[in-house]
């Protein structure tokens, strides 16, 4: 039992370490990589590294441009991924079973594979390049989350819909004033799901964006950390700083609904 | 008509209701996510085959160009190229690394998170926050730690390997197979975990009555027991790892050192973008999908069978 818990502690330091270590170099005023370094010392702190990549990266622009990227992915879910897992769920209509089974294999296919043809005629065909649309597209809805709300609606009682019908309510005002009220729950975890794919997802945004007060916090950095880098005077504290700007929301977004994150992980692995 | 098949659940179907279904509203909700799966998985998909087959290049929007049929010479250029055959032995030396050590630890790491013991939520979470984190910002930290003068090296002090982690043909491949592992072991635990649940107690009450120990009942009960979960996992870390594109362009600066950590992917996106061949680009993506498949369909038999 013992040695569990500390087969089990050695896990968690080896998994926090590096973002303790994080916070820790991005306040260091001279990089310290010595062992002693991993501890804060009160005349090597400084708040400089945060001065530094604001200058080069423009924090606020890049921040501004993640938020726009994630809300348009976040919005076009909801709207329409609440519409697909309600019809999925509820209503019967021919081609269902044929939407399901592409909703479900459509979660296999990885999305780098696309990449080259997405690139040709979103950026080429559709010139979408620089763009927030262009941004958006590929990601519009999440279809794992169409999944989500698809067995949240399938979980309420038929007698509810059966009632509206009879007093003759369309499918849109049962969703709306009926269904939509009672899956609360679901909606958040929809956004929380959603949230880290656009808020993390790097390979899209680089491709697609050129102009530099387009590009979301994730683009702009790695641009910075392969190329401005070398020629800054504390390069690890800048990107560091960086670092830490970008991973702050999603990591506390997480903390705070912990509980929602990991149980619909442990759902999606007992159904998947 | 149209109304009375809207809304009627148990009458007589109209026409609409005949070609439609009971409910036609279904169709007009589920259209816009059709139009979108059509628009950005089926027809890609399609047009990048497409690609590959013929001599395609970019051209200003609205030129009318000849892309003339080639059969297999993307193909042929392709498997041709050092470059890429180099990119596609890569990343089977990191599937190799990856793929056992996220089964092991995974497995062992939600073993011991299942039993009763203090902490679980402190547990779960920490292994769980690399997984919600961009792989930019800790690829930032990493770098920090495996670079020459780094804290690793430091702490290793005359075993420090010469050249550093990042920068040494030999170790850059694995030590982006060890970091992608620890990125996305969160995820892993948690499928086990689930799975885990559904291990039933009395198969370990049977064990410990037949005097099996711990680590006997572990290989013998639990082992067996989540093996669906261990087929899931094997699947979806190779599709993610053949996926890899981020940490090679980050952490070894673009593949290197010399195209040592090179991934398919990122000579995907040097040749088709960076050069501008999206005909070769597209073959090298057809060529990787064809392998994963084939990788995975092994791995199903191999790691799935019945004992």
């Amino acid at each position: 039992m013992r040695l569990r818990f500390i087969a089990l502690l050695v896990g968690a330091f080896v998994f926090l370490f590096p973002f303790y270590y994080m916070l820790v170099g991005s306040l260091q005023a001279e990089p310290d990589p010595s062992v002693t370094g991993a501890f804060p010392s009160p005349d090597n702190v400084t708040g400089q590294n945060y001065v530094e990549i604001n200058k080069a990266i423009a924090l606020g622009r890049s921040l501004i441009n993640s938020g726009i990227f994630t809300g348009g992915v976040i919005l076009g879910t909801l709207v329409f991924g609440v519409l697909a897992g309600y019809a999925l769920a509820r209503l019967h209509f021919r081609g269902r079973g044929l939407v399901f089974n592409l909703m479900l294999l459509v979660q296999v296919v990885p999305f780098q594979l696309l990449t080259i043809p997405l690139y040709v005629l979103i950026v080429r065909s559709y010139g979408l390049a620089d763009s927030y649309l262009g941004m958006i597209l590929p990601f519009a809805i999440n279809s794992t989350v169409v999944f989500i709300f698809r067995q949240y609606f399938l979980q309420l009682p038929a007698e509810l819909f059966d009632a509206a019908r009879i007093d003759g309510a369309g499918e849109l005002s049962i969703l709306w004033r009926i269904a939509v009220p009672l899956v609360k729950p679901a909606l958040l975890t929809g956004v929380l799901v959603t949230f880290i794919g656009p808020w993390n997802e790097f390979l899209w945004p680089f491709l697609i964006t050129k102009q530099q007060d387009l590009q979301p916090l994730a683009v702009s950095l790695s641009n910075y950390l392969t190329t401005v880098a070398a020629r800054a005077a504390n390069p690890f504290g800048a990107v560091l700083a960086g670092a830490c700007v970008l991973a702050a929301p999603a990591v506390t977004l997480f903390l705070i609904f912990q509980r929602r994150f990991i149980a619909t992980n442990l759902e999606s692995g007992v159904k998947g | 008509m149209s109304r009375l098949a809207v809304s009627g659940s148990g009458r007589r179907p109209g026409v609409v209701g005949r070609i439609l279904g009971e409910h036609p509203a279904g169709t007009a909700f589920v259209t816009p996510y059709v139009v979108f799966l059509a628009a950005v998985f089926a027809y890609p998909l399609g047009f990048a085959v497409y690609m590959s087959f013929h001599d395609y290049f970019f051209t200003a929007p609205g030129a009318i160009v000849e892309r003339p049929f080639v059969g297999f010479d993307n193909y042929v250029t392709v498997l041709s190229d050092p470059a890429v055959r180099r990119a596609f032995g890569n990343v089977l030396v990191f599937l190799v690394i990856n793929v056992p050590l996220t089964v092991v630890l995974s497995i062992g790491l939600a073993t011991a998170l299942n039993s009763a013991i203090r902490w679980r939520t402190f547990f779960r979470v920490s292994y769980y926050v690399p997984y919600v984190t961009a792989s930019v910002a800790v690829v930032g930290v990493w770098l920090f730690l495996f670079n020459a003068n780094g804290l690793v090296n430091s702490v290793l002090g005359p075993l420090a390997p010469d050249p550093s982690w990042l920068v040494n043909s030999t170790l850059a491949m694995p030590t982006v197979a060890i970091y992608v592992t620890w990125k996305q072991l969160g995820f892993f635990i948690l499928l086990y975990l689930a799975a885990l649940q559904n291990v039933s107690k009395d198969l370990y009450e049977a064990a410990s009555m037949d005097g099996a120990g711990r680590w006997k009942s572990f290989l013998n009960v639990t082992v067996p027991g989540v093996r669906p979960a261990t087929t899931l996992v094997v699947l979806l870390a190779t599709v993610t790892g053949a996926n890899l594109f981020t940490e090679p362009y980050l952490l070894t600066g673009g593949g290197g050192p010399d195209g040592a950590s090179a991934s398919p992917v990122l000579v995907m996106y040097q040749k088709g973008i960076e050069q501008g061949n999206p005909d070769i680009g597209s073959a090298i993506g057809v060529l990787l999908v064809v392998g994963v498949l084939m990788l995975a369909l092994a791995e199903r038999r191999f790691v799935g069978r019945e004992d």
